[in-house]
């Protein structure tokens, strides 16, 4: 197919994109958010053992601004938004692409759960904007919207829909399959389902459950079985965060990865960042899920084989 | 070697002492988790299809595959017998692993042979080939207009649909993929 044609065909999804962009940014303005814009090249990545920073140069292509965002919170800044490119090494399917689009807020004052009530809010506002009104259509389904969406922990899900129990999974170390092929088709059928309070080790840098330790304070929110917001209560303690970060790392490089340097300006600060909550959103995904796509390059107007 | 990030459909990989070929394949990531790579596979002496999930740490050892030009000599028993035709070395292949061509082998016919470790498992015809009808009922005159086709003996043994017009005794191009008549050819 031409160029021209390719792109023509696409015409729908790239408006559609860019009027999503745009119910994004208002949203975020209508509640006092400030938008920032921070480097894409960083020298020291948040290590966490399966997502892989592309090199460059010696520094690396950011896998998502969190570091950067969280030494602006702690340097007092209460409310941010940033929409940018993010690069993560190998992954590429009808869900990933080694570069994406992230929506990436944080919010001083409020835990994962108050945050759960603002990632409706938005998405029940982008819907609005959008024409769409109480409902998406996706993959055959009708998906809706109105308050309150569903919540479900992790321990319920595999009660409801895997073949073994959770701690059985995190024993025989098979929770990403069971969750990959079991759980997640699951999720988000008839309305948005919000997944929360993750083991500990899948959070590296979400708090600690309050009263139960093995847990962190993260959640994920699934529209039409597909993952769409990963979001916790941010861990402040910065030695925990030293020994997460080493755990991480450690088993990077025992799997063969490239090491990464300890990101030691962001643990410096952290104790200056105050108790807040902040989650990362798939642009691509949700323009998926808004315009109908089936594959996530059928939203962007170049994917990596287009270049 | 290859490694997990390097699936992707078509590609042929062994495991244990077999090759595979991927016939679907699909990467999956939960949200945090590792990369997943769902793949539906099949064997391909046996032709068993089944679906895997390789992890991102998985690696796995290239398929030594190898196709060699070979000419069609002679069926021996239950065996069809090739002759390689730069070496003049004759192979054999099992009606199993002839398969479906079994149906348009002519002698002499030159076809692709698909060597796994130097040991034949396969063969590849032309797109198509040119067989002589056999045997064919005569074309009853003042049927041109029904458009019904009739059933041929190829002189391979093959049954065939082709329009009433080809008579026996002459040639038709038969597509080895599909199975059907294409057209009639002169001589």
């Amino acid at each position: 197919m031409s160029e021209g044609r390719r792109l023509a065909r696409k015409k729908d999804f790239l408006l559609q994109r860019a009027s999503i962009l745009a119910a994004i940014r208002r949203f975020f303005v209508s509640r006092d958010y400030m938008e920032v814009e921070t480097p894409l090249r960083i020298p020291a990545p948040a290590p966490e053992s399966h997502i892989d920073a592309i090199p460059s140069d010696d520094w690396f292509l950011h896998t998502s601004p969190e570091l950067c965002m969280k030494r602006l919170l702690a340097a007092g800044y209460p409310r941010l938004f940033q929409i940018c490119r993010c690069f993560r090494g190998r992954e590429n399917g009808d869900r990933h692409l080694p570069e994406f689009t992230l929506l990436e807020w944080y919010r001083a004052g409020i835990d994962y759960l108050e945050l759960m009530s603002e990632c409706e809010d938005l998405l029940i506002g982008i819907a609005r904007d959008m024409g769409k009104g109480g409902e998406i259509v996706y993959g055959g389904k009708t998906i809706g919207l109105e308050k309150p969406w569903e919540r479900c922990s992790v321990r319920e899900a595999f009660e409801k829909h895997a073949t073994l129990s959770l701690e059985e999974a995190l024993k025989n170390g098979s929770f990403d399959e069971t969750m990959a092929f079991e759980i997640e088709p699951q999720l988000g059928k008839e309305r948005p389902t919000f997944l929360y309070d993750y083991p500990l080790s899948l959070g590296a840098l979400a708090r600690r459950k309050a009263g139960d330790p093995a847990f962190a304070e993260r959640f994920e929110l699934y529209i039409g079985s597909m993952e769409i917001v990963n979001a916790f209560s941010e861990l402040t303690d910065a030695e925990e965060q030293r020994s997460r970060f080493l755990k991480e790392e450690e088993e990077r490089r025992s799997m063969g990865k490239r090491p990464y340097p300890m990101p030691e300006r962001f643990l410096r600060v952290l104790p200056e960042m105050p108790e807040s909550a902040g989650a990362a959103l798939g642009v691509d995904r949700l323009v998926m899920l808004f315009t109908g796509a089936a594959e996530i390059r059928d939203v962007v107007a170049f994917a990596p084989e287009d270049l | 070697m290859y490694t997990a990030s390097d699936l992707r459909k078509g590609l042929r990989i062994k495991i244990d002492t077999d090759p595979y070929q991927i016939t679907e394949f699909n990467f999956v990531k939960p949200g945090k988790g590792q990369s997943l790579y769902r793949c539906k596979m099949r064997n391909m002496i046996t032709g068993a299809q089944f679906e895997r999930t390789f992890r991102e740490v998985d690696t796995f050892q290239p398929a030594d595959l190898q196709e060699k030009t070979m000419q069609y000599l002679y069926k021996e028993e239950s065996n069809y017998v090739f002759m390689d035709m730069e070496s003049y070395e004759q192979v054999y292949l099992t009606a199993d692993q002839v398969g479906d061509a079994i149906h348009f082998l002519l002698d002499n016919l030159e076809v692709d042979v698909l060597l796994f470790e130097d040991r034949p498992i396969g063969v590849t015809l032309p797109n198509s080939v040119d067989l002589r009808v056999m045997k064919a009922e005569p074309w009853a005159k003042g049927d041109s207009v029904s458009g019904n086709y009739k059933p041929v003996i190829l002189e391979t043994g093959y049954k065939v649909l082709v329009p009433p017009f080809v008579e026996e005794g002459e040639k038709i191009r038969v597509d080895t993929r599909s199975g059907e008549y294409l057209t009639r050819v002169k001589e």
